[in-house]
């Protein structure tokens, strides 16, 4: 009983990761209606600008692991992959607005191959050790509280959850209670009558790329205080685990994509502890394949009719 | 019109086989280079059927190559040394084979396609991704198929023959196929389902049929490539070589069979061209480096093609356009 | 004005046929970019660093040996390609690649239809030099790395063990098949077998359930990016026990990212570069010199050690000639490389001594030798 409430636990550090990264896929489908293959490639980034940027910052507040100098990297990661997010959907995605759906969705996958292979180029193919910010611990649980003193809870997933649970609080804040967000949910309504009731619709969709990056790049660096070992093509593996999730909890659909995530997370961990790590990835497919086939419109979304 | 083309399918055929006799002659790597691009030929030409003539996406074709490979080879390994001097002899066994493991990816192509074709455009790409996925999954866990060691120990059957006789059937079923009655429900398929779909077209069956043939080609190309380079392994059927077919259907221009047949043929040989640049002395450091990193220039004509020429190089598509106010 | 440059041309082409006399080409394929870069690259340097010194000494039967390297991506299906264009088009007189067994096992069966012979530096899969008579490694096969290991736990007097396997790499299964092989017939107990694919990140799920088992200690026979990840989250999750693994343990970023976690831990491997041997000292030293400081791995020896070799049994063959070569490579008896001294057996493998390293104090500490 104590592994598996133990395995719960590590799933729901992991399906925190993939929440974040999930939220990003889910708002740009929300307004552009297509899969950003290159989301999960930002996500690598945000881990490299700790990578880079981390120790410059732990020094800004002293010497050694501070949590102001963590919290300094998380700021700074989250602007540098809200920029470049804007600067790829300028570059790339812009261009083709009204043209189908599939030329974009190929552009992305461009510009995630160009983004790893060019990561591989510059960081070098090699795995790097992240700087440690924090100081990880297990966390001590008194005999007193009985059955599930024998958990192992660290720091870092604490942080992790604690983390990931504000910025979604942040995220929902943003989209139902200020003007941009209502933009947003306007242009994911009907983009042409949004732009016909004067909300400008390339602003609207920079900033969501901005968001959906943003939160990539705090996943990069919440996911490397908990595993400091990075490379360039950390991001394939998180990126398509999160768009499962995203699906899972139906795109397009804020919560659905957290939930997604986290269930994702947990179906792994169990997966891995009580099957085979083999079949993870395998068993992810076939959830998703699942949903896909069962409820289209995932978990928590509403069916959307096409209109001719 | 089909008199023509059976006529033309023959000529081509007896060519090939002539040829074949001077095949022997030429260096073994221009060779591999020439068997490369008749194998890229069947998978892009299949592939075309389903994302440029259906208007599907699928991104994981491929799988269903890797089905073809492993079901051709266990077959050949099985049956084909064992007959020795028996009824068939062993080029029968391999043609045999060959359409065994064609029908199996067929088969894969069908239980796969049947659910997730009623799904669109993003979804089914992602849906055949993860069906890549898993068949790599379930290839590295079984036994019987070498796992994570890989497959080996087929004989080199595959010749300049039977890969071009085979990219030649392909190109001639697939012509004939759009030019006949089921093109045209291909053809509204892509152009707008839902207006097909009003006219009384069953879609399902001819987005089914796109695919189930599409991976049909795939597991023949899969047999050749395995007999091929007599060693197969899990790895080599990813999510990257999937992709690779699929930008070679989208430079020949989604739904023009000739233009995919070029691009095929570019593309197989574009690694090797820059691999023999980046060799040149007499070039400038850079852009011997640049040639170096092949995968880098690859996914920048990617973008730069889709934001400059949608169509393809040689395509035709009309994209139609999404919004509704112009 | 016709005539000059007629001349020209014939002497320029005469002086290129001159030049291509005084060399000698030896092949190499080897991952550079994608997925597997990490390993190429290293046995990429490890070669280069060697051709460089051979030449640098004069060559090898008065010429000098010029190395021809082809990138493979990490993709399979580009070995095959590869290899054909090293033997057909550059006429290379030996073919020197891959680490990974399944690039090695694609390449082998071409060396050996061309008769040109084949040498692995770290292909670890027994499979690879069954393919044929041209095809050699010089690195130690699964078996024998689990077995040492096996050996080694029991040395230490641990009783139950529990096994992590990464199912992804058939070196890892390999390693683990033999270890558990070796650790059951002498009475140990095997108390939980978990797995892990490469390029996992989290381990917790894993290590939660060989907690819960209680071993004496606990054998990962993967590669380093994974390991130190393992190790970190072991000591979090209050695993005290020690970890033990083979060769693939060994790699700048081990100590990096698991920090003091893996203490107290054990690994068998080819080489160390704290090795107080004057040989590999020297090597150690050339190679940071050449490389921006950076500290050689395992397979930069290998990839050093085959080039070496290779050299060595073309000066003993007299010619390039591929028979000759393969017979003087089959020869290779007690070569004193920075990887141990070489003896290539009759299946073309090489027998040579293990090391066994400790973890500690941030470094790696020689323990013993295992001889074979």
């Amino acid at each position: 009983m104590i592994e598996f409430i133990q395995q719960l636990l590590n799933g729901l550090g992991q399906g925190s990761i993939y929440a974040l990264i999930a939220l990003g896929y889910t708002m740009v489908f929300g307004v552009l209606r297509f899969i950003n293959f290159a989301h999960g490639d930002v996500f690598m980034l945000g881990a490299f600008a700790g990578f880079y940027l981390g120790p410059k910052t732990l020094r800004l507040f002293g010497e050694g692991p501070s949590y102001s100098g963590a919290f300094a990297a998380l700021v700074v990661a989250m602007v540098l992959c809200a920029v470049i997010g804007i600067v790829i959907e300028k570059l790339c995605y812009r261009p083709l607005r009204d043209r189908p759906k599939l030329t974009v969705l190929i552009t992305a996958i461009g510009v995630s191959l160009f983004l790893e292979n060019a990561g591989q180029l510059v960081f070098g193919a090699n795995p790097q050790s992240f700087p440690e910010l924090i100081v990880d611990r297990a966390l001590e649980i008194p005999e007193s509280w009985g059955a599930i003193s024998g958990l192992t809870i660290t720091v870092s997933q604490v942080l992790v959850f604690g983390v990931t649970l504000l910025l979604l609080f942040v995220l929902r804040y943003v989209v139902l209670k200020t003007k941009m967000g209502m933009a947003m949910r306007a242009l994911s309504f009907n983009p042409v009558a949004a732009s016909l009731m004067g909300i400008n619709n390339d602003v609207v969709i920079s900033f969501t790329f901005g968001l959906g990056s943003a939160l990539a790049g705090a996943a990069g660096i919440l996911t490397s205080i908990q595993q400091p070992s990075i490379d360039p093509l950390m991001g394939v593996n998180a990126g398509l685990k999160a768009f499962v999730a995203a699906v899972l909890g139906g795109i397009g659909n804020l919560p659905g994509a957290a939930l997604g995530g986290l269930l994702i997370g947990v179906i792994e961990a169990l997966v891995v502890g009580y099957v085979s790590p083999t079949y993870r990835d395998a068993i992810v497919f076939g959830v998703l394949i699942l949903i896909l086939i069962v409820k289209p419109t995932g978990l928590l979304g509403v069916s959307e009719r096409e209109k001719v | 019109m089909f008199e023509r083309s059976k006529i033309l399918l023959v000529a081509t055929l007896l060519t090939f086989a002539g040829l074949s006799h001077f095949a022997g002659g030429i260096s073994p790597y221009y060779f591999d280079i020439l068997i490369g691009i008749g194998i890229n030929i069947i998978l892009a030409v299949g592939l075309n059927l389903v994302n440029g003539y259906t208007g599907q996406f699928s991104l994981g074709h491929a799988g269903f190559m890797a089905v073809g490979a492993y079901a051709s080879s266990w077959l050949t390994l099985k049956y084909g040394y064992s007959m020795g001097s028996g009824t068939l002899n062993t080029t029968t066994v391999f043609v045999l084979a060959l359409l065994g493991g064609g029908l199996g990816a067929a088969l894969a192509g069908l239980i796969v396609g049947v659910p997730s074709l009623r799904l669109k455009g993003d979804y089914l790409a992602i849906v055949t991704l993860g069906v890549n996925e898993i068949s790599k999954g379930v290839l590295q866990k079984a036994e019987p198929l070498g796992a994570q060691r890989g497959l080996g120990g087929m004989e080199q059957h595959t010749n300049f023959f039977w890969t071009f006789a085979f990219a030649a059937i392909t190109i001639y079923v697939v012509l004939n196929l759009v030019g006949s009655t089921y093109g045209r429900g291909f053809l509204a398929v892509r152009d707008d389902e839902i207006a097909a779909e009003a006219m009384g077209i069953n879609t399902t069956k001819y987005k089914v049929l796109a695919f189930v043939l599409a991976a049909f080609f795939a597991g023949i190309a899969g047999g050749l490539y395995a007999h091929f380079k007599q060693f197969i392994h899990p790895e080599g059927f990813n999510f990257l070589r999937s992709v690779d077919i699929v930008v070679m259907v989208i430079l020949g221009g989604m739904g023009n069979t000739a233009g995919v047949v070029v691009a095929a043929t570019l593309l197989t040989i574009l690694p090797e061209f820059l691999r023999a640049v980046s060799r040149y002395e007499w070039l400038p450091e850079w852009l011997r480096h640049v040639a170096e990193n092949r995968m880098i220039l690859y996914s920048l004509l990617l973008i730069v093609l889709m934001l400059t020429r949608p169509q393809g190089l040689f395509g035709n598509f009309t994209g139609k356009r999404n919004s509704k106010l112009q | 004005m016709k005539r000059p440059l007629l001349l020209s041309t014939a002497l320029a082409l005469l002086a290129t046929a001159a030049l291509a006399q005084d060399e000698i080409k030896i092949g190499e394929f080897a991952s550079l970019t994608g997925g597997s870069a990490s390993f190429g690259q290293s046995s990429h340097k490890g070669t280069a660093l060697a051709i460089e010194e051979i030449n640098a000494a004069g060559g090898v039967l008065g010429k000098k040996l010029k190395l021809i390297a082809e990138d493979d991506q990490s993709q399979a299906g580009q070995p095959a390609t590869i290899v054909r264009k090293l033997i057909s088009q550059d006429k290379v007189v030996a073919v020197l690649g891959e680490v990974a067994s399944s690039k090695s096992l694609e390449a082998a069966p071409i060396c050996q239809q061309n008769k040109i012979p084949m040498i692995s530096p770290a292909s670890t899969n027994p499979k690879v030099t069954e393919v044929g008579d041209y095809v050699f490694r010089i690195c130690f096969i699964d078996p024998f790395q689990g077995t040492v290991m096996a050996k080694f736990a029991q040395s230490k007097g641990w009783k139950k063990v529990a096994v992590l396997t990464d199912v992804k790499q058939d070196y890892s299964v390999g390693l683990a098949e033999f270890f558990v092989k070796g650790f059951t017939a002498t009475g140990g107990e095997i108390v939980k077998d978990q797995k892990y694919s490469t390029g996992d990140k989290d381990f917790k799920a894993q290590l939660t359930s060989i907690k819960a088992a209680k071993p004496d200690a606990i054998f990962v026979p993967g590669y380093y990016g994974e390991v130190s990840l393992i190790g970190k989250q072991a000591k979090l999750l209050g695993i005290k026990v020690p970890l033990l693994g083979g060769d693939g343990w060994v790699g700048d970023s081990l100590l990096k990212v698991a920090g003091n976690s893996l203490d107290g831990s054990f690994f068998s491997c080819h080489f160390s570069a704290d090795d107080k041997a004057e040989a590999v000292q020297n090597f150690v030293k050339k190679y940071k010199a050449k490389y921006n400081g950076e500290t050689p791995d395992d397979m930069a020896a290998l990839g050093y050690d085959s080039a070496v070799i290779l050299a060595e049994a073309i000066k003993k063959a007299g010619t390039t000639d591929g028979e000759k070569l393969r017979d003087a490579l089959a020869a290779t008896k007690a070569h004193p490389g920075i990887t141990g001294s070489i003896t290539l057996d009759e299946k073309r493998n090489a027998t040579k001594p293990a090391v066994i390293l400790g973890i500690g104090g941030g470094g790696f500490q020689f323990v013993q030798t295992v001889a074979p």
